[in-house]
């Protein structure tokens, strides 16, 4: 027993049996599934956080968790969330922080109000949604970075700002847009097809480009480097400036569609519209398992994180508890998340 | 003679009063082994980061190819053919080989999408060109997970991809095992054997001596000595030099990890 677990010092070309066993010998790492369970363990973490929550309410109460109505009722509203936990990823990822998108989305969501009130072409409410958006996370980005000022601080300035110029101009009123059911705009991305919201639809395609961007575009590698260190990236000629303002432009790309998405939802936009978004959205990026620390996260990782969340509010009511419950286990699940993930992760730096 | 690469003319560098280097003549030709010595804070790293476009000169001149240029940045003296390793090598830790190896030159294909298989092939063909290679790691391995030999190769991996024309190593042996530091040095022997040039930043005399055509020696940001193997015999001279002219208190300070270039960046 023990001669054969000592090496083989005075013979090394010899021992005929040893070199064919360690051919066949293959190392577990060589496995396609390690590989791909190594490099989405955070994302595979958070899928298997909502699969043990799922589970423990479809026990608390099956019956409702079979009824279709309640996936329905998640599925028309996530795609806003998922709209601006995405890029939030990617800003998370590059070191920085926006939480100024709440009134983004409230701010391009008035635009595409007030074009489509006006009494032109929905489409054209969507595009002008998609430049006010795009101009204000430039202005929100260009004040982190070329103002040199901590984006967890000036976004949240910016936050009430653009809000409070919303309310001011608007004097709490809201706007009902009646005529948008009958456009090709809100059958193309707001009505449902097989009984399924069409805007989930939008948002996973939105989901599954972002997540090629993070991984396999120059975009996405960029915005790793630099929030990995940032230093190196400005080293090897990478212009890091650039790269930050572009994340925060993303953002208002993501927050403008989101808006829009909601509007559509409700026919009305209201003042406020975006602000309940705020902590969910933030809440997502993390159970996601992006850490905070940048240069590394997960887009699909996040928008499971963001399915997670939703399902929480839906699931405790559902589950028989009162709402009153509701805001505990939303701590309890991310909280749990984060352990998990410290857990699951290894950390370089 | 051979073609000259790069001249930097009367390079000077202040922060606020503090003169970092102060009108500093430095050029390399094409195919040769240029070692920069000096002590501490005697404004090596400054002149590298000036070299390689991180940082900007107070006042002074390059020239590429004997043209002046202007707008000099990181970008650019990376388009002029100027590769560097820095110190601290510059890796992003939490990213793979190959990442790092492209960074800021990802191999794009339509839209800007990367072309992966391909960068995984060339850093695979870079790490065996220059024989960092190893069972443990693939080219898609986190950096963080490698040794600092194995760090210092995927620096240099980067630096060598596109055949860039002038090298500039600084402190490449700090820290390395005496088989790794040998694995450079091989390196260098290489790239000098292909035409190309090298600006070799040292600590240790001996290593520079060892591996350099000719020597430039900095004390407190000016150039104390420019000599070559022609002049100078062994290492000691090199040293009883630095001695003498540049350090009158003897060679402690030389040895002591002082933190006053720490400082200076």
């Amino acid at each position: 027993m023990s001669k054969t677990m000592e090496p083989d010092l005075h013979e090394p070309s010899a021992g005929i049996p040893r070199p064919s066993s360690q051919k066949e010998w293959k190392h577990p790492s060589d496995h396609w599934m390690r590989g791909f369970i190594l490099d989405n363990r955070a994302s595979l973490g958070t899928l298997g956080v909502f699969i043990v929550m799922m589970a423990v309410f479809m026990i608390a109460n099956p019956t409702v968790f079979t009824t279709w109505y309640l996936y329905r009722s998640v599925l028309t509203t996530l795609p806003v969330a998922l709209f601006v936990v995405v890029p939030l990823v990617f800003v998370v990822t590059c070191g920085e922080i926006d939480l100024s998108f709440p009134a983004t989305m409230g701010f391009a969501s008035w635009v595409f109000a007030l074009v489509v009130q006006a009494g032109y072409d929905p489409f054209l409410g969507i595009v002008a949604a998609l430049i006010t958006g795009m101009l204000l996370g430039f202005l929100v980005g260009s004040l982190v970075v070329y103002g040199g000022l901590s984006s967890l601080i000036a976004t949240l300035g910016m936050n009430f700002l653009l809000r409070g110029l919303i309310q001011i101009i608007n004097e709490g009123k809201s706007m009902a847009l009646t005529g948008l059911s009958d456009s090709w705009a809100y059958t193309i991305f707001s009505s449902q097809l097989l009984g399924i919201p069409v805007q989930i639809f939008w948002a996973i395609a939105f989901v599954v480009l972002s997540a090629m961007l993070y991984n396999r575009h120059r975009f996405g590698a960029q915005v790793r480097v630099v929030g990995d260190n940032p230093d190196s990236a400005q080293q090897m000629g990478i212009d890091v400036k650039r790269v930050r303002v572009k994340v925060f432009v993303f953002v208002g790309i993501g927050a403008a569609i989101a808006g829009t998405f909601s509007v559509m939802i409700n026919f009305t936009w209201w003042p406020t519209a975006g602000d309940g978004y705020l902590l969910p959205v933030l809440a997502s990026v993390f159970v996601g398992g992006t850490p905070t620390w940048g240069g590394i996260g997960t887009v699909v990782g996040g928008a499971i994180g963001a399915v997670t969340v939703s399902f929480i509010q839906t699931g405790v009511v559902a589950a028989g508890l009162s709402g009153f419950y509701v805001q505990f286990f939303n701590g309890l699940i991310i909280i749990l998340s984060l352990l998990g993930h410290k857990w699951n992760q290894a950390r370089y730096r | 003679m051979a073609e000259r690469l790069i001249e930097l003319r009367d390079i000077s560098k202040s922060y606020g009063q503090v003169y970092a280097l102060g009108g500093v003549n430095l050029s390399v030709d094409r195919g040769e082994v240029v070692g920069l010595i000096g002590d501490n804070g005697a404004g090596k790293s400054t002149l590298i980061k000036i070299l390689s476009g991180v940082v900007k000169p107070t006042s002074g001149e390059i020239l590429v190819r004997g043209k002046a240029v202007t707008g000099w940045s990181a970008a650019r003296s990376r388009e002029a053919g100027i590769e560097t390793v820095f110190q601290d090598r510059a890796l992003a830790v939490q990213q793979t080989i190959v990442r790092n190896i492209f960074m800021g030159r990802e191999l794009t294909g339509f839209l800007g999408w990367i072309k992966v298989n391909k960068e995984i092939e060339e850093a695979s063909r870079l790490m065996r060109e220059i024989g960092f290679t190893s069972k443990v790691f693939t080219p898609q391995s986190i950096v963080g997970q490698l040794s600092g030999g194995e760090r210092q190769g995927v620096a240099i991996a980067r630096a060598i991809y596109k055949q860039a024309e002038l090298i500039v190593l600084d402190e490449p042996t700090t820290a390395l095992s005496l088989t790794e530091t040998a694995k450079v040095f091989h390196f260098v022997r290489q790239v000098r054997a292909s035409g190309r040039s090298i600006l070799f930043i040292g600590h240790n005399i001996h290593h520079v001596f060892d591996i350099a055509d000719r020597f430039v020696v900095l004390d407190r940001g000016k150039v104390a000595l420019t000599t070559d193997r022609s002049q100078v015999k062994t290492a000691e001279e090199l040293i009883n030099f630095m001695e003498e002219v540049a350090h009158p208190g003897g060679l402690a300070g030389l040895h002591d990890a002082g933190d006053a270039e720490q400082r200076a960046r």
